[in-house]
């Protein structure tokens, strides 16, 4: 038996008449803390929802647990869902809930355990994330970091095996960035789940990752372990993981002749 | 400067009517669609029915206020304009049947459901093209809850509960508020008011028809309002767009509706 939770086989997609991914495979073991790596607009959050089964490909197959995921119906992929939990880039938290609803949201849903209960475990993942104290919160109430932490909370409400992050260190502080850092590896490492993060935070996703995968121009252009990267002469990869500000990756948007434009009469 | 090809412009400006016919169709599918799922999973909301109560307190409840005022008002210019054209032909008893009859026919039903639209229902549109912006929706979506079940069915059969509810108390207070100006302040005839009201009113040609009017209405404002919201992209600028749609498209919905239910109410 394949030891990969999730394998995207020679996926493409596209919209509008534009292929965003062109023949892209990728595994993600069990037990892993994998990466998917790339410049805004490469198409990495759309990796994450067509492994959600929110979007359809047009060619190829995502498989989760061995299941092509566009090719089930609603029950299943709910099915498929209930097995995965996804961070969103900025929280998604239910703004009219409390913290302590936000995380008992899945198990109230999905489940028919007694409210007693409930509060156990609603507490026992908020203390996961060091937010035991703030139950009583709304989400207007909290830091970006702690939304996040609460979101992150919520999205291991039912102990999933598969968890997606969306760009998980996106416009938060230092200190905040390292908390969300070592919990998305503890967790994975605790619950024994798969991780997959979006993210163009190449210090952080190196620190934590045990594989990561560059896209870019719809195409896997790289991959390997953090250390393999650090060192890749790829001039792609190079640039991305120095910071460089012009090299495959132009700086400027095409545009015609500097010169002619603004010689242009108006 | 090129001169244009009329042939050209032509062309355009009938791609451009196109477009925006087979947009509009395409939004009609898409509501129905949206309806039609909002119905096949009511029976989960349903069972959780405090979801719907909940969303009945801030569409129904919260309307209260403006609803009692607005029929206050209604009901007190109804009454004075009815009485300076009744004494003419010296009637004025009638005053009675003409505040009843225009609030329980017309003026409850209408006027509740465009009150309802400019209160409640872009309330709905913003709160769930706010879900949508933020991302709440799919969050929901991928924790294998159904968005449709869990948001847009409460707050639809909140919407067409509340709406015959607040259409009778429409009814009522703004008949109370015709009695005030009619019986104390003009000195019609106590008793004249309400015998002729209890005599002229029929139960079900006139109150029922006004509560199947107001369901109507309640289906077709939550749904629009329901249908904007979900329907609305994912900036500021679109949820500001979407509200507005509602309050427009609703308004005309509401007395498109009213004339075609009127003229089946009164062939049947």
């Amino acid at each position: 038996m394949t030891n990969n939770i999730v394998e995207i086989d020679n996926l493409s997609f596209g919209y509008k008449g534009r292929l965003l991914h062109k023949g892209i495979n990728m595994v993600f073991p069990r037990g892993k803390v994998v990466a998917i790596m790339g410049g805004s607009g490469s198409g990495k959050t759309t990796l994450l929802r067509l492994i959600g089964g929110q979007i359809k490909p047009s060619k190829g197959e995502v498989r989760v647990h061995g299941d092509v995921v566009h090719k089930q119906d609603r029950d299943g992929i709910f099915k498929l869902r209930r097995k995965m939990g996804m961070l969103f880039q900025q929280g998604a938290l239910f703004t009219d809930l409390s913290v302590y609803e936000n995380v008992a949201f899945p198990m109230r849903e999905l489940t028919d355990l007694p409210d007693s209960m409930i509060r156990d475990l609603v507490l026992m993942k908020l203390n996961a994330v060091g937010l035991r104290g703030a139950h009583t919160l709304m989400p207007a109430e909290l830091s970006g970091g702690m939304a996040r932490r609460v979101a992150l909370a919520r999205a291991i409400a039912l102990d999933p095996a598969i968890m997606m992050y969306d760009e998980p260190f996106a416009g938060l502080d230092p200190i905040s960035m390292g908390v969300i850092c070592s919990l998305i590896r503890s967790l994975n490492d605790a619950l024994g789940a798969t991780s997959i993060i979006v993210s163009h935070d190449v210090k952080e996703t190196f620190l934590i990752a045990d594989y990561v995968y560059f896209v870019a121009n719809g195409v896997v252009t790289a991959e390997g372990t953090p250390d393999d990267l650090m060192k890749s002469t790829l001039p792609f990869v190079h640039q991305f993981v120095h910071g460089d500000k012009d090299g495959p990756v132009p700086f400027h948007y095409p545009a015609g002749n500097y010169q002619t434009e603004l010689l242009k009469q108006r | 400067m090129t001169k244009s090809n009329p042939l050209v412009s032509i062309i355009k400006t009938l791609q451009g009517i196109g477009h925006r016919m087979v947009e509009r169709i395409w939004r009609l599918g898409a509501g129905a669609r949206l309806f039609f799922l909002t119905i096949v999973y009511s029976g989960e909301s349903f069972k959780r029915f405090h979801l719907t109560m909940r969303e009945i307190y801030s569409t129904g409840v919260m309307s209260l206020l403006i609803i009692i005022v607005s029929a206050f008002f209604v009901g007190m210019v109804l009454a004075l304009q009815g009485y300076n054209t009744l004494q003419k032909y010296g009637s004025s008893e009638a005053i009675g049947v003409l505040v009843s009859l225009s609030l329980v026919r017309e003026l409850g039903p209408v006027v509740t459901a465009l009150l309802f639209a400019g209160r409640a229902g872009t309330a709905i549109t913003a709160e769930i093209g706010l879900m949508k912006t933020t991302e709440q929706l799919s969050a929901m979506e991928m924790m294998a809850v159904n968005p449709i079940a869990r948001v847009v069915a409460p707050r639809f059969w909140a919407g067409v509960i509340s709406m015959p509810i607040l259409a009778t108390l429409f009814s009522m207070v703004g008949i109370l508020g015709g009695y005030i100006v009619a019986v104390p302040l003009i000195g019609v005839d106590e008793g004249a008011f309400w015998s002729q009201m209890q005599a002229n009113v029929d139960f079900q040609s006139d109150i029922v028809n006004g509560i199947i009017k107001s369901l109507v209405f309640g289906v077709a404002c939550t749904m629009i309002a329901l249908f904007e919201g979900f329907d609305a992209p994912p900036t500021a600028e679109g949820v500001s767009r979407a509200t507005t749609r509602t309050v427009v498209i609703s308004s005309l919905t509401v007395l498109g509706f009213d004339f075609v239910l009127t003229s089946f109410m009164m062939v049947i």
